[in-house]
């Protein structure tokens, strides 16, 4: 009998949500319990900053560039290389329950496999593996999918529609009468994305998440190793939990973020140091992406609307603890306890009123690029609780549960396991982790690069609509800790500029060929 | 209204392609997603496997230009043009490509996306006949 693995993850999270990492909003005791007897990661990076791609970064080991989803809306190749493929041939049971979104939401025409066994009720079906073999779906044996609301066919919308129709309509209608991410307001303060929903806590997709697990974990034996990816759809925009747990966090009393601007000219002023595209969002000038309303116009967006959305946020981010709480009853109860790792993590964060700025998007700084990272070995495995700060990846995942399961780590990985304390990521000689964004949609293309390393953030622009390639952001983490002094024209640092810029360039990843099509908006 | 091309060259003639194109009941044969296909004069009605029927209009089916346009009917479709040209590129092969224009936009991209996996697939079978043909010939 070896280590079973629960894999938790949440989306579009922010570091700064969590108890343990210094967060004063939400109450996060669960995890910060994992992480007082774990490892607690101070600066986990995606590979991406949007679901799609980085969530397969998570699943293949590879970084965007490699596994080819370059942009929500292009599906990962059935084929792709996958960890929980080599964690079923290792014998594991296997199972993702809750947000997968490998493959695109928007399917009228069937085509996508999450879709079709969410329509047809079967647990998986069998697809062909990187290997050439035939397995279960990507691996897992056992898929039941939910996102952010009952809308589509997944299996949340379907069991709520059966056994609780009246509530279908309670939640926010995040795609609006064009078939654009929804600008309309809601709430007290008319915020985007946001509505009082009058579901009952326990029809709400997060406890269905663990409901779900709990039920999966339930009917396996108990000699039976196990890697269960768990993946909450919350604290995603819309932000419309359930009404009746509002009452935790008054949004009135809800502080702005720390290092808000608190005056459109400050906001400007920190806009207009970094490339257009910024201060063009800001204004309502460019939308990059489908990820943001198209309609809504940051600039317009007041402090109470920034005090709400976090409040809202918050809520959502203690009903996922509790719900892990849970869950880690549940396998107590199965006394798996003492063999049990626990990852914690998310896909990307939100900028929650950085900059002036809601949602995410090509922007790498810590509001989407700092995530929570939380791993408790199993406490049979006796590895010390430790805190590390040297950077790390989400790209790191794989190989760790690989290594958690004693599978020699298969020749696709790009990286290796999450260091265990910082002199072990010394002793390895991690230093660098590199993000990507590249977008391109209705003629406007974004394509950014970017490298973590000794405390800065350096991203480098290739050529897009609105830059020529010579743009560049730079921050020093340490002493800019909003990235509010972009220091990428700053004679001081010219040197550390161009040997960022260079160890950025060198370590690119290999492309995927040929490049894969966009086949729905998201 | 945005606007989504998918191409794909096919190693058959631009006659036999549009063979197949030009004939607009058979759709659902090679486009994959798409359970039927029903003509009446210049409507057609399609059925996608997750139920939804969409009537489209045809606009041209012109075998000269080996060019067929299509509109689907406005609904939660607000404005859509589909436009299949099959071009002479020598040595028996064609370029196909496959337009779609559309709003809103976010259809766009799905519609667009179903049609490079429709090309994909009408290569595939176009292609797969052309190796039956070969082998035929080869035996004789």
């Amino acid at each position: 009998m070896g280590r079973k693995i629960l894999f938790v993850t949440t989306d579009q999270q922010r570091y700064d949500t969590l108890g343990c990492n210094g967060g004063t909003l939400a109450r996060t005791p669960v995890v910060d319990a994992l992480a007082a007897s774990g490892i607690r990661y101070e600066r986990a990076i995606p590979q991406s900053v949007v679901c799609m791609p980085s969530r397969s970064t998570m699943l293949t080991g590879q970084y965007p560039s490699t596994h080819g989803v370059w942009m929500n809306g292009v599906p990962l190749p059935v084929d792709a290389p996958s960890v929980a493929a080599d964690l079923h041939r290792a014998g594991y049971r296997t199972a993702l329950i809750g947000k997968a979104h490998f493959e695109p939401f928007m399917d009228a025409f069937g085509r996508f496999t999450e879709n079709l066994l969410a329509r047809s009720g079967e647990e998986t079906a069998p697809r062909p593996w990187a290997d050439g073999t035939v397995g279960p779906h990507r691996g897992f044996d056992h898929l039941e999918f939910a996102t952010h609301g009952a809308a589509g066919m997944l299996h949340y919308a379907q069991w709520l529609g059966t056994h609780h129709p009246e509530a279908v309509g309670m939640f926010y209608a995040a795609i609006d009468a064009g078939w654009n991410v929804s600008a309309l307001g809601g709430g007290d303060t008319d915020a985007p994305q946001v509505k009082a929903n009058p579901i009952p806590r326990d029809w709400y997709h997060t406890d269905w998440v663990a409901d779900r697990t709990i039920a999966w974990l339930d009917g396996l034996d108990t000699a039976d190793d196990w890697f269960c990816w768990m993946s909450f759809p919350d604290p995603h925009h819309p932000w419309d939990p359930p009404e009746s747990e509002m009452h935790r966090i008054d949004w009135h009393d809800t502080p702005l973020p720390a290092g808000y601007p608190t005056t459109a000219a400050e906001r400007e002023r920190i806009l207009d140091d970094k490339p257009r595209h910024w201060r063009m969002w800001y204004d309502g000038e460019l939308v990059s992406n489908y990820e943001a309303p198209k309609h809504w116009v940051p600039a317009a967006m007041t402090a109470d609307q920034v005090r709400e959305v976090n409040a809202r946020n918050a809520v959502e981010c203690e009903l996922i603890d509790e719900a892990l709480g849970r869950v880690l009853a549940a396998i107590d109860a199965r006394g798996w306890t003492d063999d049990v790792d626990i990852v914690f993590t998310t896909d990307h964060g939100e900028l929650q009123g950085d900059f002036g700025l809601l949602f995410k998007g090509p922007y790498h700084t810590d509001s989407l690029m700092r995530l929570p990272l939380i791993w408790r070995p199993a406490p049979a495995a006796n590895v010390p609780a430790a805190v590390v700060t040297t950077p790390v990846g989400l790209v790191e995942l794989a190989p760790t549960f690989c290594a958690i399961a004693g599978v020699d780590a298969p020749d696709y990985l790009q990286a290796t396991t999450l260091p265990v304390d910082d002199a072990d990521a010394a002793a390895r000689g991690k230093e660098r982790v590199l993000t990507e964004w590249d977008s391109e949609l209705w003629g406007v293309a974004v394509h950014l690069r970017t490298i973590t390393r000794d405390g800065w953030v350096c991203t480098a622009y290739r050529p897009g609509f609105v830059h020529d390639g010579t743009e560049g952001e730079l921050y020093e983490l340490g002493t800019d800790p909003f990235q509010h002094h972009n220091r990428w024209n700053d004679p001081a640092v010219a040197a550390l500029q161009s040997d960022l810029v260079a160890d950025l360039w060198d370590h690119q990843p290999p492309a995927h060929t040929p490049r894969l099509d966009v086949e729905a908006p998201v | 209204m945005a606007s989504v091309r998918r191409q794909a060259i096919i190693h058959r003639s631009p006659d036999d392609v549009y063979a197949v194109i030009g004939d607009p009941a058979t759709i659902a044969d090679w486009f994959p997603g798409m359970v039927s296909a029903e003509v009446d004069g210049t409507t057609r009605t399609i059925t996608t496997v997750s139920g939804l029927p969409m009537a489209e209009e045809i606009v041209t089916n012109d075998a000269i230009q080996r060019r067929f346009q299509y509109r689907l009917a406005p609904g939660f479709i607000q404005d859509h043009l589909g436009t299949i040209d099959v071009f002479d590129v020598g040595d028996g092969t064609s370029l196909v490509a496959y337009s779609t224009d559309c709003e809103p936009a976010a259809l766009a991209l799905m519609i667009g996306g179903a049609t490079g996996n429709a090309l994909k697939e009408l290569k595939r079978q176009l292609e797969q006949v052309q190796v039956q043909v070969r082998e035929q010939e080869t035996r004789r």
